[in-house]
């Protein structure tokens, strides 16, 4: 989908989020904690968020869509994912190129 | 005199025979013996009189005696009444503890949810939720089931075994674990609070819980000791995990308390009027749905965990520690038994 291909390619680290949803709260802290400040797109602040949703949904993030995060452009997957990747080790040479905060 | 007369003795015997027709002759007739038995020696320490006398005594005897046997076979008959009244209590009492008995086993079956309620609570709730009395009852399998492979996996590494069956061993055990997270995703779509609170664990154990059983990282601390010998790089292996694993918790504790926040603010009376009872009724429901995320979230770690433990240790090392584990669950259990205990009289 367009608007996803556009904000994650313009963005190292992207999280479609919900304001409702705290698991998102919740990944977003993480992403913080390893210094990353990631780009959150609330898709219920957005008119197109019901299709974004779709697109998500159709890319194997359900249950529940949100938060999708991508990297470097690539869909990493829902907290589920981004948490094993944590805990293999693997998410912070992911977000080195990204981390901006001290 | 007159009772050792033959023809008195026979009148005696017909008498007997006379009214006492039932079964019970026999011990009846016994007593009787003896009771006459009795009675021959009290005449027999009476004077014997002199034989002009002999006629009157004979009939003042025979009447004692008659009314002595009329008593006899009185007691005698209210004696087999009372033995028959004793015998149908008895059965009465059989069936009825045969009844008690099958109530007894459906109640264990149905497991003791209200009394769970009650040690935690105080309360006691009328709720009986068959998704989580289905899941208790798998609790306890499951627990009875893990004492058995902590019990193998000890054997296996007390035996020559080679590595290739020890880590199969262990990839059991940790399905196992695996499998009691799968039940309690299921359980926590009957009673996501039920889950939340732990309510299946001692209270010992809920002493240390985080979001619906034990923190992951705390769990490693405590594995670590029986695991030494271990390499450089795997101390930086598990040094590592520790670490993002703390990490992972603290960013899940927080995105928790941001809900219990919201959820708060959400229902609370708006003093402006703006927001509706119904819709903050329906935000507040939507909230509420995502602590099981949370739940499903904390349990993803405790597997995640385990999983890369596994692959960090060799199989020896994993033996160990799935060991260790299910002896520091065990313990724990026991330690809630004994401080349960501590102020029940002594039996002996």
């Amino acid at each position: 989908m367009d608007k996803i291909q556009t904000l994650t390619s313009e963005n190292g680290v992207v999280v479609f989020s919900k304001s409702t949803c705290c698991l998102c709260y919740a990944v977003n802290i993480l992403f913080q904690e390893l210094g990353v400040e990631p780009l959150v797109h609330e898709l219920d602040h957005d008119p197109d968020g019901w299709e974004i949703e779709k697109a998500l949904v159709n890319q194997g993030c359900n249950s529940p869509p949100v938060p999708a995060v991508f990297i470097g452009g690539k869909l990493v997957g829902s907290t589920n994912e981004v948490m094993s990747l944590h805990l293999r080790g693997g998410l912070i040479p992911l977000l080195r190129p990204y981390q901006t905060l001290a | 005199m007159g009772i050792y007369d033959p023809l008195h003795h026979i009148n005696m015997w017909d008498d007997t025979y006379g009214c006492d027709i039932s079964p019970n002759t026999g011990p009846s007739l016994i007593s009787q013996v003896d009771t006459r038995q009795a009675n021959k020696t009290e005449y027999n320490s009476q004077e014997s009189l002199g034989p002009s006398s002999d006629n009157q005594e004979a009939k003042t005897m025979s009447e004692k005696l008659q009314r002595r046997l009329a008593q006899n076979r009185e007691a005698a008959r209210k004696s087999r009444l009372r033995k028959k009244a004793y015998v149908q209590q008895l059965e009465t009492g059989r069936l009825k503890l045969a009844q008690l008995e099958q109530e007894l086993e459906r109640a264990r079956q149905q497991r003791v949810y209200d009394g769970l309620l009650t040690t935690s609570h105080g309360l006691l709730s009328t709720n009986v939720n068959s998704g989580i009395v289905s899941f208790e009852i798998a609790y306890d399998m499951w627990v009875a089931e893990q004492h058995k492979k902590d019990n193998e996996l000890k054997e296996m590494l007390q035996s020559q075994v080679s590595e290739v069956e020890l880590r199969m061993l262990v990839d059991s055990g940790l399905n196992h674990y695996y499998e009691l997270f799968q039940m309690k995703a299921n359980a926590a779509r009957s009673d996501v609070f039920y889950l939340m609170h732990g309510l299946w664990r001692t209270p010992i154990e809920r002493f240390f819980q985080w979001l619906g059983g034990p923190r992951p990282s705390e769990l490693l601390y405590m594995l670590m000791p029986q695991l030494e010998p271990l390499t450089d790089a795997q101390l930086v292996s598990v040094s590592t995990l520790k670490h993002s694993c703390r990490q992972a918790e603290d960013a899940l504790s927080i995105g928790m308390e941001k809900l219990q926040q919201t959820l708060a603010q959400g229902i609370t009376i708006d003093i402006t009027g703006v927001g509706s009872y119904n819709s903050q009724m329906t935000l507040a429901m939507e909230r509420l749905e995502g602590i099981e995320n949370f739940l499903n979230q904390a349990d993803h770690l405790r597997q995640q965990v385990l999983q890369q433990m596994s692959r960090i240790l060799t199989a020896h090392q994993a033996a160990k520690g799935l060991v260790a584990l299910g002896e520091y669950f065990q313990r724990l259990r026991a330690l809630n038994s004994l401080w349960s205990a501590r102020f029940r009289e002594p039996t002996s």
